[in-house]
């Protein structure tokens, strides 16, 4: 009961025309900015503060507005990996994989409606389990230490060999090339710049989002100059959108899964939406087993993606709350947010200031319902983009491009790295290379060899100590299961090899 | 046609968002959002505009990298003249310059407006950790350094590690390269390691622990500051227990050098009057944040002498050659 009457105050709190009203603005702001590549959540919220302390917004207001531009980037960040196989940020990654076969078989408004209500679900759970488990919760974070960390990061990377469906040893080949570029950079360890050629720019090693935007932006308007838009993804076909409940049934033990792990990957600092999106679809993929359609348009694989990314958006909140410490970029901008009102996240937020958390809170519940509300008929809308002649969307995607990734750093040695990721894109592409392992190696290589550094200087070398708990065991245990487990099961099943698709990418 | 529409409009805005605040103050944070330099640059910025010092309210740049060397080069080649930047600094700046890692910049590339706060450092230890003062942590470093590891929110040789090795340094303790010390990214990242008992001690800011230490899961052994610190009465410095190391990561601006005097001695007085209102007060207080002011020509002599002492010490202590 007690929860309801906190659940009441923050309602008091957050629920009048004014905060509605910015609750809108913000969840449409921030679709917007997720759909836009190069712009993600964290620098939609990043660049909305200053705007929140112009317009003199206390509090709680300014929390309603920059939490529904959170909510709405995560939900917009699927629109053009779906439409344009561009990722919109970095969690939205996954969704290409199977939402943009859909639009090419005709189905982009099936596969939005699908990851639409998966947002939803992944999000509405996750603000139920935040208001539920948070202080409990907390405590999670404790229980990983470096062997954990690097044993999870593990499981993400053995289980990697199955994303580019066609062949794994070419998979492995993109991971090790993201490996490669993730070693770039200030080694934490010991202090010193690697493979920087004393270039300062270097020093931190490559943003993923260049790369991202590099990699399917501009890898895209290579090939639509060289194909005079014939082999491009822009300019897909459309037919009429319904809602497809009947994929959103098979969908929604997905969605459920999906909305579990992600939660548990944004509840962890330094795992989330990213990794909960992947750890999602991979999941999907290996219960739905030789029977699934993964890669090639099956809806599931577009439900528990966004179902895992949004779900972390929310369990992100958790550490970040109670602890301060950021699990994500964008809790990373909230918490800077937070610091800035003078209110000081960490173990005493909630019984200090519970107008706050309980008014932040009441706020997420608004900006996701606003959101579905908000982004099912608004799906003629998106798909009305692929209306617009190729020769007006694509000056527009490469135009977005560059000034997104300008709006990072405003450094011009980004976009000549991103130029160059983009005709790196290109070669792969032509070879047949996904390109999606390439990001998820950039992304958690630098995270995974951290840890297995911290373990081995806590451990004095000792490497049995990476098996030290149960919990990293049982992460161990899986990593393995979940590289060898379908080697066999192939073999048992004696199942032909996987047709290959020549749409799929 | 109305997606191009709105996605226009979208990039229109953003586009104009930059266009009107160019015109006004920038503050660059030379590093990601949520750290102590984006807090300097959002409660500087947000004081200078609530006091009238600016016109407009200041816009904060996120611009990360190489530890703020990024910033740094891009503000001695890019912006040398620009009498609208300021952008926000700490010891780790000078550390960094005095160690040589902003890619051979030096201090002498820009001008030093001032400080106006200390975060003083802390030697922290989880509740049910054994030490209970700072002579028994550094007793059992002596004994086995192999058993403690420290966790810090910098990478190696950076602000958090000086700390522990100046104070072992202190103790007689000469084999700097023996203690035990992991860069995670952040001070809360550093402190929840700790907390979990993944590592034996941490250390940083007290800012960066002023939750922790009122909920009562950590410990602070030792504040290095030269007197206890307001607020933190509990806390006794480790000049009292018998290690004279005085460790404060102070929170200040840097300008462009090419500026003119005129344009140099105006941010300075702005600063101080942000360093006088009781706004700033109240901020430091409610952040652990210590009284610690010296701006203009006297901040100028304070840095160019705390880059040598530091230059000295990393020789000393093998971080640089």
């Amino acid at each position: 009961m007690e929860i309801l009457s906190n659940l009441a105050l923050g309602f008091s709190v957050a629920l009048n025309p004014f905060t509605l009203f910015l609750a809108v603005v913000g969840c449409f702001m921030g679709t917007i900015i997720g759909a836009l590549p190069g712009l993600g959540p964290s620098n939609g919220v990043a660049i909305l503060i200053p705007l929140a302390f112009t317009m003199g917004l206390d509090a709680t207001s300014a929390l309603v507005l920059l939490t529904s531009v959170y909510y709405g980037a995560m939900y917009g960040g699927r629109i053009s990996s779906i439409l344009l196989n561009i990722p919109g940020d970095e969690p939205a990654l996954m969704t290409t994989l199977d939402g943009y076969p859909m639009a090419r078989q005709g189905r982009a408004g099936d596969a939005l409606v699908i990851s639409g209500v998966a947002s939803f679900v992944g999000a509405m759970l996750a603000t139920v389990g935040l208001v539920i488990l948070a202080p409990m919760l907390a405590r999670v974070a404790y229980l990983f230490g470096p062997a954990e960390y690097f044993a999870l990061y593990l499981l993400a990377f053995t289980t990697l060999g199955g994303v580019g469906s066609k062949n794994q040893a070419k998979a492995v080949i993109a991971a090790c090339i993201g490996l490669g570029i993730a070693m770039i950079g200030l080694d934490n360890t010991t202090g010193m710049p690697r493979f920087t050629g004393g270039n300062l720019h270097m020093m931190d090693g490559v943003d993923f989002l260049v790369a991202i935007v590099g990699l399917f932006a501009i890898t895209e308007v290579f090939f639509f100059i060289e194909t005079h838009g014939k082999g491009s993804a822009i300019g897909v076909k459309l037919e009429k959108v319904t809602v497809p409940i009947k994929d959103l049934i098979a969908a929604s033990g997905s969605m459920l899964r999906g909305s579990g792990i992600g939660f548990v990957a944004g509840i962890l600092p330094g795992a989330g939406a990213s990794l909960g999106s992947f750890l999602a679809y991979m999941a999907e993929k290996s219960i739905a087993g030789p029977k699934g359609r993964f890669g090639q348009g099956d809806p599931r694989g577009v439900a528990a993606p966004e179902a895992g990314n949004n779900a972390a958006a929310g369990g992100a909140l958790i550490p970040m709350l109670t602890l301060g410490v950021p699990g994500s970029g964008t809790t990373a901008v909230l918490l800077a947010l937070l610091m800035t009102l003078n209110i000081t996240p960490g173990p005493t937020l909630f019984a200090d200031r519970p107008e706050v958390v309980w008014g932040l809170i009441a706020s997420l519940l608004i900006a996701n319902v606003v959101l579905l509300i908000m982004n099912i008929p608004m799906v003629k809308i998106f798909v009305k983009v692929l209306m617009v002649p190729a020769w007006v969307l694509l000056p527009g995607v490469t135009m977005i491009s560059f000034v997104g990734i300008y709006s990072l750093t405003g450094s011009y040695f980004d976009l000549v790295m991103m130029v160059g990721f983009g005709v790196m894109g290109y070669f792969l592409r032509k070879l047949d290379i996904p390109t999606v392992p390439v990001i998820l190696g950039i992304l958690l290589g630098n995270q995974m060899e951290d840890n297995l550094r911290r373990a081995m200087v806590i451990a004095n070398g000792d490497w049995t100590y990476l098996f030290n708990s149960g919990i990293a065991t049982g992460l161990w245990v899986a990593a393995i299961a979940g590289f060898i487990a379908p080697i066999f099961l192939r073999r048992f099943l004696k199942r032909p090899p996987q047709p290959v698709d020549a749409e799929a990418d | 046609m109305k997606m191009t529409l709105l996605k226009a409009l979208g990039t229109s805005a953003l586009i104009s968002l930059g266009a009107t605040t160019a015109m006004a103050t920038e503050c660059i944070a030379p590093a990601d959002a949520g750290g102590g330099w984006d807090f300097t640059c959002r409660q500087i910025g947000k004081l200078l505009y609530d006091l009238k010092l600016v016109p407009n309210p200041v816009q904060v740049t996120n611009m990360a990298g190489a530890g703020g060397g990024l910033a740094y080069a891009n503000v001695v080649n890019e912006r040398n003249t620009d009498a609208d930047l300021i952008i926000a600094a700490s010891s780790a700046t000078t550390t960094r310059l005095a160690q040589n890692a902003y890619g051979g910049a030096t201090a002498d590339q820009v001008r030093w407006v001032g400080t106006i706060g200390g975060d003083p450092g802390v030697i922290v230890v989880a509740k049910d950790s054994p030490y209970q003062t700072l002579s028994d942590l550094v007793e059992a470093i002596k004994a086995d350094p192999s058993k403690i590891t420290f966790a810090g929110g910098s990478a190696a040789g950076g602000f958090d590690h000086l700390k522990p090795l100046q104070i072992m340094k202190a103790a007689g303790f000469t084999d700097a390269k023996a203690v035990k010390y992991i860069g995670m990214n952040g001070g809360a990242e550093a402190i929840t390691q700790t907390i979990g008992g993944f590592t034996q001690a941490m250390t940083g800011d007290i800012s960066e622990i002023t939750g922790f230490i009122k909920s009562g899961d950590v410990r602070a052994l030792a504040i290095l500051t030269p007197e206890r610190v307001a607020g933190f009465e509990d806390i006794p410095t480790a000049k009292e227990q018998g290690y004279d190391v005085v460790v404060v990561n102070w929170r200040g601006l840097y300008v462009p050098k090419g500026i003119s005097d005129d344009a140099f001695n105006g941010w300075a007085t702005r600063l101080q009057a942000v360093a006088d209102s009781a706004e700033w007060q109240a901020v430091m207080e409610a952040n652990g944040l210590a009284p610690f002011t010296l701006v203009g020509a006297e901040f100028q002599g304070w840095i160019d002498g705390v880059v040598a002492d530091t230059t000295a010490l990393s020789r000393e202590i093998g971080v640089i050659q």
